[in-house]
């Protein structure tokens, strides 16, 4: 089995059988027509509606990586996306509009990074500062009204199909594939992995982990500007007060749900995007099944439960002990050379 | 004055320096009922922020306390509703509700040895789901011990009234100040925010210690309810989203640091006025919009943990040379 199936095996087959289950409360929940040129069905709808968390994973599995965090995506979001609106609404174009928002990202990434990797400030606290302060910075640009617009080729972000795919689902998939590309296929990924391992050793080893950390947190800050972009373009408007609001909480569900280690090091790209489609599922899943949406939250936070228990450093060791211990083989020689090569 | 004991200062001097500029503008500031009302209005802030401030003095965080407030409050309202439990028994019921859920996660935070933010996230949707679970709509209270509570006041001099609720958060945060600065429990608090590794070497039982630090976070947080809902007479499961945030806030600003082991119960009190002071003045300029309260905590936030950096930066340079 190629290594990258093998590393996100538990998150496919959780993702399928959860899409089982809803299958069978909802038995056309895999059911997807074709009709006045788009793709329709439920599956394509969590496609879309998981784009916003799906973005923000992407730049959250960077920082994560980094034993960092960022608090402030959703702010980060709230302000981009009234960036575009307001561009638009003075005129300044598409061009206009999407540029401003992603500089408007990147400034806050800029902000969260220098913070983090030049003042030496805890992440969370350092993300925490902008958490608070952005979406007042949002109400500022939007002067605490929603901005709406009227313009197709913004709208066309968050409503429009290319060949009956839903944009919102082409942006993520399209920026994971480019982020996982650029550092899988450069030696980023690995630069990355060894400052969140030990910072330390890893800039007296040569890194300039200064200015990486602050590329990784202006990555997140890009991330986080496509997700208000399309949180915008699908309402036509920005909200100010409830784009992107506690959605840095489900970005990190993501990641976690996708085997990253709050503790930095290995990262997944792919398995924290299928974390995001997991959350997703579940949202939409309970609804399209007919149970009460309050149990959304119950059912997120036993799931957490459950996937701290396995990532525990504590019990980790002694399930693969009992693992060992059941498959009956003297393995020792042999997992520590695959852990090796993992 | 140290470099332990600066923050402190700075805090209570940017307080005491903001008020005195409020003054000047709206000498009204000044009056008791402005006071009164400060204190009653952030009541249940300034009661959660005291657990706040032992986990983080702890260096470990508490995200869920703003879903247990919620859930508290919807728990009240429903045992009240449902129940012919006298008011006195429902929050006796709901604080060892919440002191056992706090517990709970201070458990898991030390048998998974998992980092307290993600535990506590965990902790967070629990509670809130559970609130959602009990009712989803907002729920009133209708009962005459409420009314009593509600008006029960001290007139101080000037008619600004010193509520139950502002007489209860003070009455916290002492406690606190006793708790952290003065018992065995609290020396422990600072020896794990110094470094958990090093608390067990000297002999600080790291586990127990980590259920007690979160179940009094807990306890606090129901506290913390139990006033709310005094203060709003309903319950409410979409309520205090995000108070979790405003109380780590108040925690930095009132002068302690963030990574755990140096700080005072009694700056987070100052921090919560200080909060509370840039919302009152809001309201009295009547032009300034809301959005502004929001910027101006991240700007004080920022400034309190670059105070702090520099700080510590002095303190390792002069231990260096």
């Amino acid at each position: 089995m190629p290594r990258v199936i093998q590393r996100v095996l538990p998150q496919l087959l959780t993702l399928a059988a959860l899409m089982a289950l809803v299958s069978v409360f909802f038995p056309d929940f895999l059911e997807i027509t074709y009709s006045d040129g788009r793709l329709v069905g439920p599956v394509i709808d969590i496609l879309k509606r998981g784009a916003p968390v799906a973005l923000l994973a992407i730049g959250m599995t960077l920082v994560i990586a980094t034993r960092g965090i960022d608090l402030s995506v959703g702010a980060t979001m709230a302000i981009c996306g009234a960036c575009s609106a307001w561009a638009i609404s003075a005129g300044y174009g598409l061009a206009g509009a999407l540029g401003f928002a992603m500089l408007a990202g990147l400034a806050a990434g800029l902000w969260n990074g220098a913070l983090v990797a030049v003042f030496g400030i805890q992440p969370i606290v350092a993300t925490l500062i902008l958490m608070t302060a952005g979406r007042g910075v949002a109400q500022l640009i939007t002067e605490g009204r929603i901005l709406t617009f009227n313009h197709e080729g913004l709208a066309f972000f968050g409503s429009g199909d290319i060949l009956g795919v839903p944009m919102p689902t082409l942006i993520w998939v399209l920026l994971g594939v480019l982020v996982a590309l650029l550092v899988r296929r450069t030696a980023l990924g690995l630069l990355i992995e060894a400052i969140g391992i030990n910072r330390r050793a890893s800039t007296l080893a040569g890194i300039n982990s200064r200015v990486l950390l602050i590329a990784v947190y202006m990555a997140s800050g890009f991330c986080a500007a496509w997700a208000g972009i399309v949180a915008t373009a699908d309402i036509r408007g920005a909200d100010a007060n409830n784009s992107g609001l506690w959605l840095e909480l489900d970005a990190i569900l993501a990641v976690v749900i996708g085997g990253n280690s709050l503790l930095g090091g290995r990262f997944s790209i792919a398995a924290s995007l299928l974390g995001a489609m997991i959350i997703q599922t579940i949202d939409t899943g309970i609804l399209l099944a007919g149970f009460p949406s309050e149990f959304n939250l119950v059912i997120k936070a036993a799931l957490v439960l459950v996937i701290l228990v396995l990532q525990s450093p504590n019990l980790a060791p002694r399930f693969a002990r009992i693992a060992r211990r059941r498959r009956g083989t003297p393995a020792a020689g042999k997992l520590t050379t695959r852990e090796a090569g993992e | 004055m140290t470099s332990r004991t600066l923050p402190l200062f700075a805090t209570i001097a940017i307080f005491l320096i903001a008020y005195l500029v409020c003054y000047l503008q709206f000498p009204a500031m000044l009056s008791t009922r402005v006071i009164g009302n400060l204190l009653t209005d952030n009541a249940y802030l300034g009661i959660v922020a005291v657990g706040m401030t032992v986990v983080i003095l702890s260096g470990g965080i508490d995200l869920s306390v703003g879903s247990v407030i919620a859930f508290s409050g919807v728990f009240i309202a429903v045992m009240l509703r449902d129940t012919g439990l006298h008011p006195l028994v429902v929050f006796a019921l709901l604080l060892a509700v919440t002191t056992a859920f706090g517990a709970f996660m201070g458990g898991l935070i030390h048998v998974l040895a998992m980092p307290p933010f993600i535990v506590t996230l965990a902790g967070m949707f629990l509670a809130r789901g559970a609130g959602y679970m009990l009712s989803v709509e907002s729920v009133p209270i209708q009962h005459p011990f409420y009314e009593v509570l509600k008006d029960a006041y001290y007139l101080m001099p000037g008619k600004g009234r010193l509520t139950l609720l502002g007489v209860a958060m003070l009455l916290s945060v002492a406690g606190g100040m006793i708790l952290a600065h003065r018992t065995r429990f609290g020396t422990r608090v600072f020896a794990m925010g110094g470094g958990a590794q090093t608390a067990q070497l000297m002999g600080v039982p790291v586990g127990l210690t980590t259920v007690q630090i979160y179940a009094f976070s807990g306890f606090m947080a129901g506290l913390s309810g139990v006033a709310f809902s005094i203060y709003t007479a309903s319950g409410y499961p979409l309520a205090m989203v995000g108070t979790e945030l405003n109380a780590i806030a108040a925690v930095v600003i009132g002068g302690t640091i963030l990574t755990g082991g140096a700080g005072y119960v009694f700056g987070t009190l100052i921090g919560v006025l200080t909060m509370g002071l840039i919302q009152t003045y809001i309201v009295f300029d009547g032009s300034l919009s809301s959005w502004w309260t929001k910027i101006v905590i991240g700007a004080l936030l920022l400034m309190f943990i670059l105070l702090q950096k520099g700080l510590l930066r002095l303190g390792t340079a002069r231990a260096a040379a």
